[in-house]
């Protein structure tokens, strides 16, 4: 080994740093497995979250501001038309809204006769996805509220137009979302139209699920609207998941090839809904 | 022994938090795959500098603040960071007389391996990702690579970090 004296900042030999490199290999292969097993480690990642939050801040402040700056710039003009557009939507909602009480109402008396319990009204709460970027390896969000607000693991996640994800790790003040169409996210859902239970593998393509456990007979069309069937326990039943958009029979596989594309604009939503629903509110 | 300033440490540390921010920053969904892995290229070209200083144990606290933000296994990042910075630590002398061509695929090499180390890891937790998810941030880092280090290497001359 070449030693170059007289210049500090060039050492050719640093001590102990084979002992030094084992060592902490070991070490992260501990905290792997602890990790991997059991969930022992949670509080020192919310810990090293904490920590890491003002950095996410930061990286959110710029995107924030760019839209308080396009918020605060509007003209009165297209305040004034958002404002009609939005009391007109307002309007229709509160419409349906109407017949919703009175549908509720009804469910609830048919459940009565039936025997059967009647459905709690879910929780909701608004949460806004914060512009940080997570994990390469999956479709993942954070989101910006935590454990502090009641947040958990498993939480379903839902936007204006369908299921968006649910929570995978939940932080003191931020809380990190798969979306449904991660590759390792599956999700049981059933035809809106017949009842038809499956599940919605995703795919790795923001705007496809895949429906790979349906048979070659099976009744599913072009155009059906795939609803969460409860049936996982994590997500409350009969919010819209998905539209089929592709229906393949080949008379020599087994499973027909179909596929659908997710409600929810996934990539493109910035405001979510978190449910609270009690568990044993599901029933089946 | 020479001793080291807080003063001096203030450059190599901002650097640091700025690759951490880039790498959490959004990229729209088609770039995503072709982030470069910041945190890698910083640790080979500090290791590289001043193997001193910032070597191993910074590699580590590093991969577990990745591992933290990510979401990934506790100790993932961490894991690969340490050899990549053990690797760069080794052969730092050699590696500071390469010329920036040769220097540039020794950090392709190092950044396959980093990949390599956390698709296997990966692999053993039943992680699963498309091809693209490994390969698009060698090939971006290795792109960024040498504008990143003469970049770095007027940061440092500058400001007589750590030197």
């Amino acid at each position: 080994m070449v030693a170059s004296r007289g210049n500090n900042s060039n050492p050719a030999r640093i001590p102990a740093l084979g002992i030094r490199v084992i060592v902490l290999m070991l070490v992260s292969i501990l905290l792997m497995y602890f990790d991997h097993r059991q969930n022992h480690l949670d509080t020192v990642r919310k810990a090293i979250g904490v920590a890491v939050y003002p950095l996410q801040l930061i990286v959110d402040a710029p995107v924030r501001f760019w839209e308080w700056l396009g918020e605060s710039t509007t003209s009165r003009n297209e305040l004034q038309l958002e404002v009609g557009r939005l009391k007109a939507e307002r309007l229709l909602t509160n419409a349906r809204l109407q017949r919703l009480t009175a549908l509720e109402a009804e469910n609830a008396r048919l459940r009565a006769l039936l025997d059967a319990r009647t459905r709690v009204r879910d929780e909701v709460r608004v949460a806004e996805i914060m512009a940080v970027d997570a994990n390469p390896y999956e479709h993942n969000l954070v989101i910006d509220i935590g454990s502090r607000d009641g947040v958990y693991d498993g939480q379903a996640i839902v936007d204006a137009d369908g299921v968006v994800g649910q929570v995978i790790s939940t932080g003191v003040m931020t809380a990190q979302a798969v979306l449904i169409s991660d590759t390792d996210h599956a999700l049981p859902v059933e035809v809106n139209r017949n009842g038809l239970r499956t599940i919605a593998v995703g795919t790795g393509e923001i705007d496809q699920l895949d429906l790979p456990f349906l048979p070659n007979n099976a009744d599913i069309q072009t155009g059906d609207l795939l609803v969460t069937s409860g049936l996982g326990g994590a997500f409350p039943a009969g919010y819209p998941v998905a539209v089929v958009d592709q229906v393949t029979r080949l008379p020599q596989e087994p499973f027909a090839d179909v596929t659908a594309t997710p409600s929810a604009a996934l990539d493109q939503v910035r405001e979510v809904m978190l449910i609270w629903s009690a568990p044993t509110d599901e029933e089946q | 022994m020479s001793r080291y300033r807080a003063s001096r440490r203030l450059p190599v540390i901002a650097t640091l938090l700025v690759g951490l921010m880039l790498t959490i920053m959004p990229l729209p969904e088609s770039a995503e795959s072709f982030r470069p892995d910041w945190m890698a290229l910083l640790i080979i070209f500090w290791a590289m500098q001043l193997p001193r200083t910032w070597s191993i144990g910074t590699a580590w606290v590093i991969g577990i603040v990745l591992d933290v933000s990510y979401g990934t296994l506790l100790g993932q990042h961490a894991l690969a960071l340490c050899v990549l910075a053990f690797i760069t630590v080794r052969f730092h002398l050699l590696m500071r007389v390469f010329p920036l061509s040769q220097l540039s695929a020794t950090v392709f090499a190092l950044l396959a391996l980093y990949q390599f180390l956390l698709f296997w890891i990966n692999g053993v937790a039943g992680v699963t990702a498309q091809a693209v998810d490994y390969w698009g941030p060698v090939i971006a880092g290795t792109l960024v690579w040498p504008f990143l280090y003469m970049f770095l290497s007027g940061v440092r001359y500058r400001t007589h970090a750590g030197a």
